[in-house]
Parts: C-alpha cells; sequence; structure tokens
C-alpha cells in the first residue's frame, strides 16, 4: 500500500476507535447512577411498583449491561437513539432535527464570517508584527480569547438589544415553522457573539506561522524576483501558512459546537446547546446521551477530516516522511 | 555541559530551556514580571481575590437578606441596586467570588495532578503504555468544553465536588500533552539516562530528575489551564448547572438576574465585568509567562 494511502487509513481508524470509545463513556455514564436511571427519573414516584417496572423496560434495564450497550449502539447506527423522557415521549430523533439544522445553520455563518476575517487579520498583523496595529490585534485577540462566551454575549446584549440601543432582538426565539431565512436578525447577535469568540484562536495561530513562512527562503526568493509584497503575501506565503492554521480552524468549528451552550442559553436560541442544558436540567438520559454523542461525534469528524486535509495538502507528510 | 538530543527544535512544541537543575520556573517567573502584560493581569488578579477574600468583611447586608423590592435601581441604601428577589446586589458581588476561585483553582489543581502524572509516564514509558494513555485521552478531548461535565451533572446531579472533578479531567488531555510532549525532550538527555543507567528508580527520576526541568511549561500551562477553569464554572454557574440558590456565585448572579436587564441592569453589569476582568488578567499571566519561557516574542494557540 503507498504510504499515503496507509497514513489515511490508520488516521481513519483511529478516528473511529475513538468514536466507539466516546460511545461506551456516555453509556456508562448512566451506570454511575446510584440505583438505576428509572430510579432517578422517577424520584419518590418509584415507589410505584408498576411505573418503575414500565420505565425500567423502556429503558432496557431489565437486560444484561453488554446487552444494553450493543442494542443502544445498534439503535444510534440505525439512527434510532430512543424516545425523551420528557412530555410526551416522543422518539429524540424527531424532537432534534429542528435543532440540529438551527445550531448547523448558527455554525456554519459564524464559521463562514470569522475565518475570513480572522485569516486577514492574521496575515497582516504577520506583515507589521511588532508594529501599533499587531499590538493592538495582538491585546484584544488575548482579552476575547480569555472572555467567557455568554460574557461577550452579554455585553452585545446590553449595547444592541436593551440598554443602549434597541437595535436588535436580543432573545433569538427562532421558529420551527417560518423559513429560516425570513429569520436572520434572530441570528445576528449569537452569529456575531461566536464570531468574535473564534477570531482570536484562528488570527493567532495564522499570525505565528505567517511570521514564520514569512522568513523562509522561498519567501526571499519569491521578493528577490521583484514580486509585489501583496503577492508575495497572499499568493506565495498564505498558502503555506494556512496548513498548520487548518488544524485550529478545524478544532474551533468543534469547539463551536460545545460554544454554543451557552450561547444558545443565554439567547434561548433553540437548537442543541440550549436542548443539551434543557436535557440535563431535567435528566432526560436518552436526549442527553443523544446529544451529547452528536458533539463529541462533531468533534471527531471535524478533527479527522482537518488530518486528512493536512496529510493531503502538505508535501513532506504526502511522501510518507515525518 | 553537554546537551544530548536533536538540536532542531519544533517551536510549537512547548521547550524545556537547557536543563538548569534548580528552580527553572523561578526565572521563568522572573522575566514574566519584566513583561507589562504580566503585571496589569497579576495586580488585576489579586485584586479581584482580595475582593473575592475580604469583600464578604465589607458587605452591608447579608447575601439573602431582603433589603428592597425586587429589582430596584442603585440608591444610597443600595449601590447598585437590588436583585430578582430584592437582595443587596453589591453584597452578594461581594460574596459571589470566592466560589469561583475555590472551585477554579481546585478544578486547574486536579487537571495538573491527573495531566502531568499521565504526561509523565506517557513520555518516559513511551511504546504501547504512551500510545494507550495518549488513545484514552483522545476520548477525553472530544467532550468539548463544558460538555463532560453536563453529561455527568444530568446523572448525579449539580454537585460541587463533581463538577470540579469533570472540569479537571477536561483539561487532562492537554496538560498531559505538554508534558509528555517536554518529558521526551528531556528522557534522551544524558542526566536522565544517567540517572536510569545507576538504577535510580523510575519514579524517583520522574519527580526528582524530570519534573524539576520541565516546571516552566507547566506553569504556563498552568496559567492557561486556570483561564479555562474559571471559564467552564463560571459557565456551568450560568447555565443553571453549576452553583445552586440561594448561593451568592458571579455565574449564578448573571442567570438569575438577565431578565429584568432592561429595568435593573447592575445585577447582570458588575458579575459580567468582575468574571471578563478574572479571566482577562488570568490570561494575561499565563501570556506572560509563555512569553518569559519562550523567550521569543511568539504566539502559543490558546486552546
Amino acid at each position: 500500500m503507498p504510504p499515503l494511502l496507509r497514513l489515511l487509513f490508520i488516521r481513519l481508524g483511529l478516528g473511529l476507535v475513538t468514536l466507539l470509545l466516546v460511545s461506551v463513556v456516555v453509556f456508562a455514564a448512566t451506570q454511575a447512577l446510584p440505583g438505576d436511571a428509572a430510579k432517578a427519573i422517577l424520584g419518590k414516584d418509584s415507589a410505584d411498583a408498576a411505573r418503575y417496572q414500565a420505565l425500567r423496560a423502556q429503558l432496557r434495564l431489565d437486560r444484561p449491561i453488554v446487552d444494553q450497550y450493543t442494542s443502544w449502539l445498534a439503535g444510534v447506527a440505525r439512527g434510532d437513539l430512543g424516545n425523551s423522557l420528557v412530555g410526551a415521549g416522543a422518539k429524540v430523533t424527531t424532537l432534534l432535527r429542528s435543532r440540529i439544522i438551527n445550531s448547523a445553520t448558527l455554525v456554519f455563518l459564524a464559521a463562514l464570517i470569522s475565518i475570513p476575517i480572522a485569516i486577514l487579520i492574521g496575515a497582516l498583523s504577520a506583515v507589521w508584527h511588532d508594529s501599533k496595529f499587531d499590538n493592538i490585534i495582538n491585546v484584544g485577540n488575548l482579552s476575547l480569547a480569555a472572555l467567557p462566551e455568554f460574557v461577550i454575549g452579554i455585553v452585545l446584549v446590553l449595547v444592541f438589544g436593551t440598554a443602549v440601543f434597541r437595535w436588535l432582538p436580543s432573545v433569538s426565539n427562532v421558529d420551527s415553522l417560518t423559513p429560516l431565512r425570513s429569520q436572520m436578525t434572530l441570528f445576528i447577535l449569537p452569529v456575531v457573539t461566536l464570531v468574535l469568540a473564534v477570531i482570536p484562536y484562528v488570527s493567532r495561530m495564522l499570525r505565528a506561522s505567517t511570521i514564520e513562512v514569512l522568513e523562509s527562503e522561498y519567501v526571499m526568493m519569491a521578493r528577490l524576483k521583484g514580486l509585489s509584497e501583496s503577492r508575495v503575501l497572499w499568493h506565495h506565503a498564505l498558502p503555506n501558512a494556512i496548513v498548520p492554521t487548518i488544524q485550529v480552524i478545524a478544532i474551533s468549528i468543534a469547539w463551536l459546537a460545545g460554544g454554543i451552550i451557552t450561547v444558545e442559553y443565554l439567547f434561548s436560541f433553540p437548537g442543541i446547546g440550549a436542548g443539551l442544558v434543557d436535557a440535563v436540567a431535567n435528566r432526560d438520559m436518552p436526549m442527553v446521551q443523544a446529544l451529547v454523542l452528536l458533539m463529541a461525534a462533531v468533534y471527531v469528524v471535524l478533527n479527522l477530516i482537518a488530518d486528512i486535509l493536512t496529510i493531503l495538502i502538505s508535501p513532506r507528510l504526502r511522501t510518507g516522511m515525518r | 555541559m553537554s546537551v544530548g538530543g536533536g538540536a532542531t527544535i519544533d517551536p510549537r512544541e512547548v521547550v524545556a530551556p537547557v536543563p538548569k537543575r534548580r528552580r527553572e520556573w523561578v526565572t521563568t517567573v522572573v522575566e514574566a514580571w519584566h513583561l507589562r502584560r504580566t503585571k496589569i493581569g497579576f495586580v488585576m488578579f489579586i485584586a479581584l481575590l482580595a475582593v473575592a477574600l475580604f469583600g464578604r468583611f465589607v458587605a452591608p447586608y447579608s447575601p439573602t437578606e431582603f433589603v428592597g423590592p425586587p429589582f430596584s435601581l442603585p440608591t444610597a441604601s443600595y449601590w447598585l441596586g437590588t436583585d430578582f428577589l430584592g437582595r443587596d446586589v453589591l453584597t452578594r458581588v461581594l460574596y459571589g467570588g470566592l466560589s469561583v476561585f475555590v472551585l477554579g483553582i481546585s478544578a486547574t489543581l486536579i487537571g495538573m495532578v491527573l495531566g502531568v502524572s499521565l504526561g509523565l509516564i506517557s513520555g518516559y514509558a513511551r511504546r504501547w503504555v504512551d500510545e494507550s494513555i495518549m488513545r484514552m485521552l483522545d476520548v477525553v478531548l472530544a467532550f468539548p468544553s463544558v460538555v463532560l461535565a453536563m453529561l455527568f451533572v444530568s446523572i448525579l446531579g449539580p454537585r460541587l465536588w463533581l463538577i470540579v472533578l469533570m472540569v479537571g479531567i477536561s483539561h487532562m488531555p492537554r496538560i498531559a500533552r505538554v508534558t509528555r510532549a517536554a518529558t521526551v525532550e528531556l528522557v534522551a538527555r544524558d542526566f536522565v539516562k544517567a540517572a536510569a543507567a545507576v538504577g535510580v528508580p523510575r519514579r524517583t527520576i520522574l519527580l526528582f530528575e524530570v519534573l524539576p526541568n520541565i516546571s516552566s511549561p507547566l506553569l504556563v500551562e498552568f496559567g492557561l489551564r486556570l483561564t479555562y477553569s474559571i471559564i467552564m464554572i463560571a459557565a456551568l454557574s450560568f447555565i443553571g448547572l453549576g452553583m445552586q440558590p440561594p448561593a451568592a456565585d458571579w455565574g449564578l448572579m448573571i442567570n438569575e438576574n438577565r431578565i429584568a436587564i432592561v429595568v435593573q441592569p447592575w445585577a447582570v453589569v458588575a458579575p459580567v465585568i468582575l468574571i471578563g476582568a478574572l479571566t482577562v488578567s488570568a490570561n494575561l499571566m499565563a501570556d506572560g509567562l509563555s512569553r518569559a519561557m519562550m523567550g521569543i516574542d511568539r504566539d502559543t494557540a490558546l486552546s
């Protein structure tokens, strides 16, 4: 097998193993319950033997543990994550559909806006490194990276939604019956919050790698050929500087899958993040399992894609040398 | 002093400088102190710590005392107004920092102990031990931000020990990676090999030869993880899964009072400013330490 293909297969295999182990953790966590899940859910009502037994059967708790895990995993593979324990007990997948679409839209918009801005900021602060511009960007990045997302969000709400200007809605109660396109104003504040939270990571990484590339010999060569400084930057230096940044971009997007929790909660945005908060508060175990598994899967898959892209793009790895 | 190992060093790996036998981290702290950002961060951090520790002694009321109608604007008798139940916001702000500090620092310490231990073992043992530890950590890494904590809170409820433990475990993979990278670098050097050759037990080598020589990267890592611990703990309280009412806690206060952000913004603004200042100050210190350690102006990816 060619070394490149081998490398890809190994990486793919590792990703799958990680995913499988994640599912074991998510499943095993419910076993940490004192008593069992049915008892915890019913609370005082667990004295009612009939209800208790019915719930045990519904949660498949009456079967051996390995059995429980494999049938749960088989269900996950078929897209059947069980029924919610709250309300009418609808299927988890049905309840999640519109939330997933909403969150995916949110993350997609945040990534679409933040990444070009971050690349621009990173590249410019690399070109003018140690200038006044670079210093201001640096302190800005450092502070933004340190602020919790919900703090950024609340400041935005205060400024643009309530206390100072009243331009934008501060509650993003997206409605699943109206098309998303007609509700875009509801997305503005959550998206801006996430954009501000992501920019520092990507731009700092890009700055570091661009500075490194700009000092390399081939960039010097391009300059000696008499190419303009902007052509050197955008056509010669940046494509190479972006390679190490791909990882950071992927991790940032994957991080968005976790970062949306507080942001969605803050704006009452009906996505998977706010869904997870509700599910945890209600102890809706099938829903918690589904959402945690989903967020972890997003993280693993994005990292996998980033690694594969890095392998494919960088010549050193492509030839199988490390 | 002859130094074994490769001459080329990848700057993205955290690198321990030439081994100085004693108190390497002291040098880093002294150098970091020359940077303005470290000083600003330190002063802010100490000021906030003082508020959290001693604020309660100057608080005008009890944190659970009803002093006026809910969501009153600031007056002479309650300078920051009242909260959603009519309790004094200033008092609750003065009381509400301690939990953030205690939980944040505890979670960071747990993460450091677990991560450093695994990183040392992984970096020294290599081969399959190394592989299996790293794969295990990849699994932990797959749960972004507070998701791991939320998974366990959904089962055991919002217990403080659980939250601290889970936030610590969430930090474990990254701390272990940094420790492992620094350990691998060091294990190749002569003095470690010499110690192993004369039969010094492995545990002694790790604790007394390796650990003191990677104290600088670990110090930087501590600063970074402290920032993230505070963020995560505050986030958990904010979504209602951390500190529980009627506790006075900055994160919880934001959640409790945000419904009236238009009527009485101070009950939200005050804790928001304090949490923001705290995380920024911790990050400024971490960044200062990191720059001092690198000895060069190079950004470390903050994730």
